[in-house]
């Protein structure tokens, strides 16, 4: 199990990152933690003739909690926001969500843009940046776009990122309402393994108890980590009762199209995104329930 | 019998150089000048081997040789076969035909593992694919496909053992219950994988060999394959085993590297990457199922037992079908069943081959055992406690003979079971469980008591193949003292985390009254060492640990007897204390150790006539027991000692999702006495994990296509931390009559009864919804299934209270 | 084809090593290999088993999911690196043989780097801080227990303690 030959180039910053993808275009692969790529070329499944690190970009690591977001760098190490005080208070989905991803060796090198890039549907990041609608800020050579992760994402380890783009920022959109609550949960085979199905909720409250806000996704259940704005939208204005966790979870898991492997039927992983759906609205309105 | 070291908490030899990191694993063995081996591997699960192309390969850089099965089969023999099958041959290469996918169809050694990798990628074959068959069922019905043609059928054993007046039992049984258990195809997959590095000097024609092994016979049989007289193979067992569990076999692997050494005039190495170890490392476990009928009466009184059991053991057989055949050793269990059927089918697919793992086939034959039992409770409505205590073997009823002809040596077994029910507090459980089931949850409690045969013979062998003459199986060690009075014990074994040092050290400080810390234990090599057979079948606490013992014992009666020489009176007038020796009654009368020790290898002036100088001895010896050929009807004696393990496991189940967590685990275990508990406790603890990855997790899964779909560690799921709970354990000694300290054999431990007291546990959590699981492994999926079928039909109200 | 090499500057365990590497080479190949620091060892290549873990700028990572390349500048501590200065098992390597932690010795390594990176953030923890932190280093020996004893016997020892 090793890799294939390839050539290496340390990028020393963005630009000249940019600049790398902008030569070598599709014979080149980004390299930023490595957990998932690394092991891929191991299996000679990917077989990049340059891998460009972009490891060594401090510019790049960078965790910045702002009134209305949180901006991480592409290479910030999972760990780090993992430990993070400020996002564990103000944007507990993220540190409840990277409980879930893999085991501390993994994240200690994995990094949050990383994980995004890959689009592995099963991934917790992914799900939680698609839940929460967080925007991604791509660089390239030619200039700079950011694109909401409803874009981004486009398939199983596929996004709307060209050849010669770098994923520079993520966007985490903090929830302003002051009693908001949140939850992740995922069932896997072992803890740390890809998850068959996981669920992410967030849901805020007013001072009546109404919901003034929520969001639901669902991963490992289609091509690409799932939302359901159109589905949480009805619960606005509205006060939550069991019922309609239920129902919401039933009517998502419905839109769901996942697929079987060998650990899990697509019948089995339609059934538990229902259920954990409705755990993780659930434990979140808990959760903002008890903010007063 | 109190000792001074044996039974004690004492650190072990073997553990310092392993956390300083200074084990020595072959991938640390470096030759000078050596090369490496990467592999070819079919990708279809049968197919004729239509053409090999390796000019590009060849061309690559840094390429030796690319081998192909032509010329590798023409020039050694096939590997041995447990059973009587010669037309299943089997090389390390495929020749004219692939039987599985992953089957090894060329090897390339390059200067680097990275280039061999590289090459292997050009090597360019062309297939033409045949029908293939994967089921084990399908392949025995008539027309199946034929793995091996020139055999004439898939099945490589088949017979009917009646022991017993089993018709009778059964139609004078007041009731009677049949029921399949299913057995998934797991493995130990030790955490390192099978490697082998082999050097062949052309100036003393020796072949020498480091592998990561765990096999009898090994050098022997890879002599014979390689056409080379047995005293040219020489092994190194001072290689570090990094796990095995029965697994690490490697003989293919070895007699490759063997050839290419030879044939090279380079040292050429070969460490499996997790890729092929997986697919085609011919590592893979039992894969059976039971077809279990049961003749007992409304007392809970069991007459009789009918096992089919049909084992599939992938494309090609060493000693696999063999797995079949030790169960036959404890084929009732610890239970009092006075007549039993069994009928045993080992069966071929195009699948990977199978090999030894933990327990040779009794970890399955346990869990059927076991899930009997729970379902015989069951259909009386009776304590599934009760029924077992009703038939357990009681303590005065040893040595106590079984239908298929072991005798079983001693046991407590219902002392076992009272400790390890005490200690998980069973009624405080029972209320536990069903507080749990009143607030809507499922959860279950199982229960296992079962065998651990010990002190492997392979007797099984002759009792499988009449053609098959071997009934010994003896184990050895060698004592020397040298002139500075150390101690060396020298075993002629690798060892792969057991602890052999530490045993041999304790056993020859607790007989020579001397410090185990200052006594070193080295290993011999294949050429310089005495017999051994490996540790296999829980053996070497008997047979190593009764070699060290017997040694040792010759060591200290050399000793008195050049102090009775010397003193000219006779041994029975002297007193051995901590090496020294002393008149009885006369404590000034004494020869220390030192100077004993002198004596021995300066002063033959000093020895008594005809004595042997220096001091060394050694100690060769059989497995106590046994040493018969089976009588026509297939009775005969294998293993001599018999372990007892009961296990308590309580198991909740997330209704909605059937994700089962344990716990709390009990194990109470009686493995008579203990050298080192430390060890004992430690293998029993890795063995319930096993056990438990086995019950819920590991599975080498097969597509429709023939293709493995866990062959990565992404989808094998070995249980982590979070998988694996508290565990503890409650010992019992009962001394086992017929070895040198009472010890029996311990190394299977835990993994026999962990399966099927998890596998009982889901399915008392499944009872109330009146549904049950007997396959293994029980995934959340596979629990959930269950439970969604109950929902479906409607299922019965909970039952609490009824264990 | 010959491969372009890189030179590296890698301070293992205290000593600035350098090298010229192929892009390919993974740090465990290196490490194992061209440094002989065999105390590190390969279970998986793919980043599950954890037995290659080793300590990168004092965090426990995988070895095996690293290029030897990218090791370039910064700080590496393997197995080999945990011992005290004058040789002698460090605390944690104690209480790993005091609670018999270990069997074969194969996956050691990687939970002796997992432990020691646990108690040195966290002197005190409990236990199923231990079990999280080493859930990423596969056992097949022991079933873990007398790793989790081990690993709370070397914290009530002080092993977390930073020593001077």
């Amino acid at each position: 199990m090793k890799a294939p030959p390839f050539e290496y180039a340390r990028a020393t910053s963005l630009a000249e990152a940019c600049e790398l993808l902008r030569r070598y275009g599709d014979e080149a692969k980004l390299i930023a933690g490595g957990q998932s790529l690394v092991p891929m070329m191991a299996m000679r499944l990917l077989r990049p003739a340059w891998l460009i690190d972009i490891n060594e970009i401090a510019a790049l690591k960078f965790v910045a909690v702002e009134s209305e977001v949180v901006r991480t760098g592409a290479c910030a190490r999972q760990a780090v926001l993992e430990r993070d005080a400020t996002i564990g208070v103000r944007m507990p989905l993220l540190k409840q969500a990277l409980a879930w991803v893999g085991h501390v060796q993994t994240r200690n090198r994995g990094t949050a843009g990383g994980s995004l890039a890959h689009a592995d549907p099963s991934a917790e990041l992914p799900l939680v940046a698609q839940v929460l609608g967080a925007g991604m800020l791509l660089r390239s050579a030619k200039g700079a776009r950011k694109i909401a992760a409803e874009e981004f994402f486009t398939g199983p380890m596929s996004t709307a990122m060209a050849p010669d783009e770098c994923l520079e920022e993520v966007h985490w959109p903090l929830w302003q309402e002051r009693r908001t609550g949140s939850e992740f949960t995922e069932l896997s085979a072992r803890h740390g393994d890809f998850a068959m199905v996981s669920a992410a909720a967030q849901i805020a409250l007013d001072s009546e108890g109404r919901c003034v806000r929520a969001a639901l996704g669902l991963g490992g259940v289609g091509i690409t980590p799932l939302a359901f704005p159109g589905l949480t939208a009805r619960l606005v204005g509205t006060r939550l009762g069991e019922n309609d966790f239920e129902q919401l979870a039933r009517e998502a898991a419905a839109q769901c199209d996942p697929g079987s492997d060998l650990h899990a039927s697509a019948a089995y992983r339609r059934h538990v995104a229902g259920v954990l759906a409705a755990r993780a609205l659930r434990a979140a309105h808990g959760r903002a329930e008890s903010v007063q | 019998m109190t000792y001074l070291y044996i039974g004690k908490k004492r650190r072990t030899k073997e553990d310092p150089r392993f956390v300083m990191g200074r084990g020595r694993y072959v991938a640390d063995v470096a030759l000078p000048g050596m090369k490496h081996v990467a592999l070819v591997a079919s990708p279809h699960p049968s197919a004729r081997i239509a053409s090999i192309r390796t000019e590009a390969a060849l061309a690559h850089a840094g390429v030796h040789c690319v081998l192909t099965g032509e010329e590798f089969c023409a020039n050694t023999d096939s590997l041995q076969i447990g059973v009587d099958a010669p037309e299943v041959t089997r090389w390390a290469l495929a020749h004219g035909v692939v039987r599985y996918a992953g089957e090894w169809v060329a090897a390339v050694v390059a200067d680097t593992r990275a280039l061999a990798e590289d090459a292997a990628e050009l090597v360019e074959v062309e297939y033409d694919p045949l029908p293939y068959v994967i089921d084990p069922e399908a392949s025995l019905e008539p027309g199946a496909v034929l793995v091996h043609p020139a055999h004439g059928s898939n099945v490589l054993y088949h017979r009917k053992f009646v022991w017993g007046p089993v018709e009778e039992a059964f139609e004078k049984a007041e009731h009677r219950i049949a029921f399949r258990a299913v057995w998934g195809r797991n493995a130990t997959v030790p955490i390192e994988t099978f490697g082998v590095a082999a050097q062949w000097d052309a100036g003393t024609q020796m072949l020498d060999i480091w592998a990561s092994i765990q096999m009898p016979k090994f050098p022997d049989q890879t002599a014979r394959a390689l056409r080379l007289p047995g005293n040219a193979v020489r092994v190194h067992y001072d290689v570090d085993v990094g796990g095995s569990y029965g697994v690490k076999r490697g003989i293919k692997h070895t007699v490759l590297v063997g050839y290419l050494a030879k044939r090279l005039g380079m040292p050429v190495r070969l460490i499996e990457d997790r890729l092929e170890n997986m697919r085609g490392g011919d590592m893979h476990g039992p894969d059976r199922f039971f077809d279990m009928q049961v003749a007992f009466d409304g007392d809970g009184t069991i007459r009789g037992l009918k096992i089919r059991a049909v084992d599939d053991v992938g494309a090609y057989a060493g000693r696999s079908p063999l797995q079949l055949a030790k169960p036959v050793t404890a084929i009732c269990g610890p239970y009092r069943i006075p007549a039993v059927e069994y009928e045993p089918t080992s069966v071929m697919t195009n699948k990977t081959p199978q090999e030894a793992v933990r327990g040779f086939g009794q970890s399955p034959t346990n869990f059927a055992m076991e899930r009997a039992i729970d379902r015989v409770a069951r259909h009386l409505g009776m304590d599934r406690i009760a029924l077992r205590t009703k038939n357990l073997i009681r303590k005065d009823e040893f040595p106590y003979t079984i239908p298929s002809g072991s005798t079983y040596d001693s046991g407590d077994y219902h002392a076992v079971v009272d400790k390890a029910l005490a200690a998980i507090d069973y009624p405080a459980l029972v209320r536990e469980r069903d507080a749990a089931r009143r607030a809507g949850g499922l959860a279950g409690i199982g229960i296992s008591t079962c065998l651990e045969p010990s002190g492997g013979n392979s007797a099984f062998e002759v009792l499988f193949n009449p053609k098959n003459e071997t009934t010994t199986w003896m184990d050895s060690c060698l004592v020397r003292v040298d002139l500075s009075g150390a101690v060396t014990g020298v075993m002629n074994t690798s060892s792969s985390g057991q602890g052999h040092e530490t045993l041999v050290a304790t056993v020859v400080g607790e007989v020579l009254e001397r410090d185990p810390a200052a006594i070193r234990v080295v290993r011999a090599d294949s050429l310089t060492a005495l017999p051994s057979n490996s540790p296999v079948g829980s053996r070497m606490a008997i047979m190593l640990g009764g070699a060290a013992a017997g040694a040792a014992k010759k060591i200290k009666a050399a000793l008195l007897a050049i102090a009775a020489h010397n003193f000219e009176c006779s041994v029975e007038d002297l007193e051995y204390a901590n090496g020294d020796v002393s008149l009885k009654g006369a404590p000034e009368k004494k020869l220390s150790w030192g100077q004993l020790v002198t004596i021995a290898h300066r002063n033959i002036h000093k020895m008594p006539p005809g004595m042997e100088p220096g001091l060394q001895e050694k100690f060769v010896w059989d497995v106590p027991t046994g040493g018969d050929l089976p009588t026509p009807e297939g009775r005969i004696q294998i293993y001599p000692c018999y372990a007892f393990e009961a296990h308590v496991v309580y198991v909740e189940i997330d209704r909605d999702t059937g994700k089962p967590s344990i716990r709390r685990y009990v194990c109470g275990h009686d493995c008579g006495v203990m050298i080192n508990p430390d060890i004992v406790h430690g293998m029993t603890y890795g063995g319930i994990a096993h056990g438990i990855g086995a019950a819920l997790y590991e599975k080498f899964a097969y597509s429709e296509d023939g293709q493995l779909e866990s062959g990565t560690f992404m989808d094998y799921l070995i249980p982590s931390a979070f998988e694996v709970p508290e565990l503890k354990i409650v010992d019992h000694c009962t001394p086992s009559p017929l070895t040198t300290f009472g010890q029996k054999g311990s190394g299977e431990a835990g993994y026999l009864g962990a399966p099927a007291a998890i596998a009982n546990a889901v399915n008392d959590a499944l009872e109330p919804l009146g549904v049950s699981i007997d396959r293994l492994p029980m995934s959340h999926a596979a629990i959930w299934e269950r439970i969604a079928t109950a929902h479906d039909t409607g299922s019965p109200t909970n039952e609490a209270g009824k264990r | 084809m010959t491969e372009t090499l890189n030179a590296i500057t890698v301070e293992v365990n205290g000593v600035p090593r350098t090298a010229r590497v192929p892009a390919r080479l993974s740090l465990v190949d290196w490490l194992r290999d061209e440094l002989r620091l065999t105390g590190t060892h390969v279970g998986c290549e793919h980043g599950v088993c954890g037995a290659c873990s080793i300590l990168l700028d004092g965090e426990p990572i995988r070895s095996c999911l690293l290029y030897a390349v990218q090791a370039d500048g910064h700080r590496v501590t393997t197995v080999e690196g945990l011992a005290q200065p004058d040789g002698s098992l460090s605390v944690l390597q104690d209480s790993f043989c005091e609670a018999h932690g270990l069997q074969c010795g194969y996956c050691t390594s990687g939970l002796l780097i997992a432990a020691q990176a646990l108690l040195d953030a966290n002197p005190h923890p409990s236990d199923a801080q231990i079990r999280e932190a080493i859930g990423g280093n596969l056992c097949r020996c022991t079933g873990y227990q007398q790793v989790v004893e081990a690993i709370r016997l070397a914290a009530e020892r002080g092993a977390g303690k930073i020593t001077p």
